[in-house]
């Protein structure tokens, strides 16, 4: 058995480590630390020449630690405890690798290792790490299989291979028939740590998303964006209230969507990240509905499936509107139900304003006066509150989030009968000039109120925007004290971060949108450029076929071409034997320069002595102790004349 | 079981001659042209494509865009790699070099020269012969020897047979070979016995009694050195002192000559047993310094001594009754 060559095993550690590093943090402390414990010894293997430990140590170890991924996971599936054992598969195997066979499968499963860090992340920089580890791998591979090459024409080799293969890559990139995933039921944690808005809101909830500047979703707008104060980016609406906890209850009633549209609907795209719920954002209120999803009475967008990946929709929006919908008197009757007993006080402050009022917009207009006036203030760390929250925020802490606002609002309205509903979403949004998309982060989560006048319908009112205008007309950053943790970037001061960062958004939204974001429908759209109207199954997999067929043989020809000598004076020789060659006397492989020219001297007896001089010559140059550049000259000369 | 029926049915049918145009051994250069040089992946290779095809059906289960690059990267490059492993071997020239001789139960080396005609270099070309295996890296517009072990468990005339070529460079996911057949063979020695040389017989024609017996004869003087004298017998202080070689001269050896006879060997030994002696005697003779002659049924070596004359003799006691090939220069290649 050969010794495995020590550079190449050096790089498969390196290699092996890049497409292990970023999954570290993630992953229990012990893994990292008997990873790097389990490379540092194989290192030592290889330094030292010392012999491997035995099977039975290796096979204690697997046993052990496939004990402790149960019980740190409670399970061995799925896609975190996978990643785990491979991890420590990989590192074990390292222990237990002797032939050349047990390298190149460990650079596989390094390969394999290398795709699952795009579970977690698949941003510009993974991707750069991953094709560094792509790299050094195929490096590593290329060295196991030339032994006594130096690293640095392997990495060369590598660099050639990687580097004929991306056409083909693109290739199958673009045209490989994409299927929406998933092919089946994912693994429970498949979706875990998703940000973004829930389907329940309890004080404190929205918040906490406030302080994560993850973003919800982009929009690029056909002209001017509207003013940052009238986008209210419609999400998740809640009619039920258990004194604490806002929740969707009976939820809406139908899928009716419907509302009388009045001016020109502005008109835009839509880009969601993945937030693992149904709902799909647009601008209050949607005159469409996006494929795959359906509307509701409530005027929710909902997808069918749950948004896992990161989706695109056209979408066009009326900014003014009377929305009828969801308002039958069951509905009316549910809008105005509030748990019994609790908030006392506000429910006295309500029925004094219905006394007082004469009809229901009378009474909105009274609470928002009283939101204005109360000296409420805004903060994003509003202290804990009790059973009876809404009298708590209203009378003695008088400090909260819009959250706070939202429910104490509609607790009002509700007490004082007049029917009003929570809705969360996002307010807001910031115009990237790098590439003109409206960017909407988690930290623009919101919480609104809508109540029903029957003059005008479901009117949006913004308690939040009473208390603190510079919310909805600025943003959180100019609304909440300097004092308060908002995501650094928000505050507005650091211009050249914020430029920084603008530009790197707007790459990384042009890599989201063509590298992440190729999906089926934009597979249809570049098809249909490409002039196929309507590409079925079939179509696209005779397409791939000719052109993956057209493109390794467009590479075949340039790696199999006739290269020519390095050598001049071998070139010059060549090009004389071709001339000899298609006058009829072709040069034996097994024929010397003197034996050659010989014959060719039989054969074309008026050239015999040029012949012989050139071969002559030739062989001097070649095989002579020195090179005369004189002589190169003259030989060049002599063949360039030659005419046999 | 199984396996030993396909290795019959290989074995019987001339399976190479048929399918791969082999049967007669090429002499000269051979030139591995595209007409004779094979690609299939390896088992390397599909487990690649089916740790690919597991990627790819990852990627779509989990919408991983960059899941997609990777794999098709990989895609890509594996595809690429098979245009490399093929340009690896094909238009490489395999020239017979030097063979050695051996004895019948030794290994014989042969010496392939692996010719590089293109201006790339060209990495961990495997020549194999049924289970011996060796790697060279042959440079671009250079030639490297690949010698190759063969087994010589019998006497005889010994041809090189199919060797493979084969390479797998540079990622291991495809194997490209050929089969060559150069026209290269060796002759295997009788394996020696252990027996002493036959006792000192007076020869009626010269009438002098040869000695066999220790002590090698009295120095007699020395004389130019011809080519063929061994270097044991070359007086090197001498020569040294003189300015040219000089050969001792032995008394006993020159006026008398040893005759090594088919006719003096035991009744009882077969054939083989009989070569073996002869050998074995060959051996002692050239090894005492003797001058020495063959007499076999079908052929007579006169007297001499040196290496040449040593393997001169041993080769004709090889090709005894063999088979001897068409091209058979009994001399060494």
């Amino acid at each position: 058995m050969p010794r495995l060559p020590a550079p190449s095993l050096y790089l498969l550690f390196l290699g092996m480590t890049l497409a292990a590093a970023p999954h570290l943090p993630r992953l229990p402390w012990w893994i990292a630390l008997l990873v790097v414990g389990l490379l540092g010894w194989r290192a030592w293997v290889v330094q030292r020449s010392i012999s491997l430990p035995r099977r039975w140590l290796i096979l204690g170890l697997a046993f052990t630690t496939l004990a402790m991924v149960y019980l740190h996971y409670k399970t061995v599936f799925g896609r975190d405890a996978g990643v785990a054992l491979l991890v420590i598969f990989l590192a074990l195997k390292l222990l237990e690798m002797r032939t050349l066979r047990d390298v190149t499968v460990v650079v596989l499963l390094a390969y394999f290792l290398a795709l699952t860090n795009f579970f977690y992340s698949q941003t510009i920089l993974t991707g750069a790490l991953m094709t560094l580890t792509l790299v050094v791998l195929t490096t590593a591979l290329v060295g196991f299989n030339a032994p006594r090459r130096r690293v640095r024409d392997n990495l060369k080799t590598a660099g050639v291979l990687l580097g004929q293969g991306l056409p083909v890559m693109l290739v199958l990139f673009l045209l490989f028939p994409r299927v929406q995933g998933p092919l089946w039921g994912m693994p429970q944690d498949a979706y875990a740590g998703m940000t973004g808005l829930s389907d329940t809101m309890t004080p404190g909830n929205i918040s906490s998303l406030s302080q994560s500047d993850a973003i919800a979703f982009r929009a690029r707008f056909d002209g001017e964006p509207p003013a940052r104060g009238r986008l209210y980016w419609r999400g998740p609406v809640f009619w039920e209230f258990d004194g604490r906890t806002w929740r969707a209850g009976r939820g809406p009633s139908s899928q009716f969507y419907r509302f009388e549209p009045e001016g020109v609907p502005v008109q835009y795209e839509m880009t969601v990240e993945p937030h693992n719920r149904q709902w799909l954002f647009a601008l209050d209120l949607a005159g469409q509905v996006p494929q795959g999803a359906y509307g509701t009475s409530d005027y929710q967008l909902l997808s069918r499936q749950p948004v896992r990946s990161r989706v695109r929709y056209p979408m066009h929006s009326f900014l003014d509107y009377r929305a009828t919908a969801g308002a039958t008197p069951a509905e009316l009757d549910y809008a105005r139900e509030l748990p019994p007993g609790v908030n006392p006080r506000a429910r006295e402050l309500a029925l004094r304003w219905r006394r007082d009022a004469k009809a229901e917009d009378d009474v909105m207009l009274r609470a928002l006066d009283y939101f204005r006036t109360a000296g409420l203030r805004y903060t994003l760390n509003p202290p804990l509150l009790g059973a009876d929250s809404v009298d708590e925020m209203l009378f003695v802490t008088k400090s909260g989030f819009c959250e706070h606002f939202s429910s104490a609002f509609v607790f009002l309205m509700r007490a004082a009968g007049v029917p009003a509903r929570v809705v969360t979403g996002y307010q807001g949004g910031e115009l990237n000039p790098v590439d003109q998309f409206v960017v909407v982060r988690q930290s623009d989560a919101h919480a609104w109120a809508e109540v029903w006048l029957p003059s005008r319908g479901w009117v949006r009112v913004d308690p939040t925007a009473a208390v603190v205008p510079m919310r909805v007309e600025s943003g959180l950053a100019a609304a909440v004290p300097d004092t308060e943790p908002v995501p650094l970037l928000v505050r507005v001061d650091v211009t050249w971060l914020r430029q920084l960062r603008f530009s790197w958004e707007a790459l990384a939204n042009r890599w989201n949108q063509w590298v992440l974001g190729y999906n089926p429908e934009r597979q249809r759209d570049f098809l249909h450029r490409l002039g196929m109207p309507s590409p079925d199954w079939q179509k696209m997999a005779t397409t791939l076929f000719w052109a993956v067929g057209g493109i390794v043989t467009l590479i075949a020809l340039f790696v199999l071409r006739r290269r020519l000598s390095k050598d001049p004076v071998q070139r010059i020789w060549l090009a004389f034997c071709a001339k000899l060659a298609r006058a009829g006397t072709e040069r034996r492989p097994s024929e010397g320069p003197a034996a050659f020219a010989e014959r060719a001297g039989r054969a074309h007896p008026a050239r015999a002595g040029v012949v012989q001089a050139v071969a002559r010559l030739y062989a001097d140059l070649r095989y002579g102790p020195q090179r005369d550049p004189e002589g190169v000259a003259r030989l060049a000369r002599m063949v360039r004349e030659f005419r046999p | 079981m199984l396996t030993s029926v396909i290795k019959t049915f290989f074995a019987r049918s001339d399976f190479f001659g048929l399918v791969f145009g082999l049967r007669a051994p090429e002499s000269g250069p051979i030139r591995l042209t595209q007409r004779r040089v094979y690609v299939l992946p390896t088992g390397y290779g599909l487990a690649f494509a089916l740790a690919l095809l597991l990627m790819l059906i990852g990627s779509i289960n989990y919408s991983l865009g960059l899941g997609y690059v990777l794999t098709f990267a990989l895609a890509g490059m594996g595809l690429v790699s098979m245009l490399h492993t093929y340009r690896n071997l094909a238009n490489l020239t395999v020239r017979a070099g030097r063979a050695d001789p051996v004895f019948a139960g030794g290994t014989a080396t042969f010496d392939l020269v692996l010719e590089n005609p293109s201006g790339f270099d060209r990495f961990t070309l495997f020549a194999r012969h049924g289970t011996f295996s060796v790697d060279v890296d042959v440079p671009a517009e250079r030639s490297e020897v690949a010698r190759v072990a063969v087994p010589a468990p019998k006497r005889g005339w010994l041809a090189v047979g199919r060797v493979t070529l084969e390479t797998r460079f540079p990622v291991g996911l495809f194997r490209c070979w050929s089969y060559v057949l150069p026209e290269m063979g060796v002759a295997v020695y009788p394996r020696p016995d252990d027996s002493e040389l036959p006792p000192a017989k007076a020869r009626p024609d010269s009438g002098e009694v040869t000695s066999t017996g220790g002590g090698v004869d009295d120095f007699a003087g020395l004389r130019p050195y011809q080519p063929g004298d061994s270097p044991r017998h070359i007086a090197w202080k001498a020569a040294e002192r003189e300015g040219l070689l000089l050969t001792k001269h032995f008394a006993g050896r020159g006026a008398a000559e040893l005759w090594l006879e088919w006719s003096d060997l035991p009744n009882a030994l077969d054939l083989e047993a009989r070569l073996s002696r002869l050998a074995r005697w060959v051996l002692l003779a050239d090894e005492a310094g003797f001058a020495y002659g063959l007499r076999i049924p079908g052929a007579e070596i006169e007297p001499g001594f040196g290496d040449a004359h040593r393997d001169a003799c041993l080769t004709r006691l090889a090709l005894f009754d063999a088979t001897p090939p068409r091209h058979a220069a009994p001399s060494r290649a």
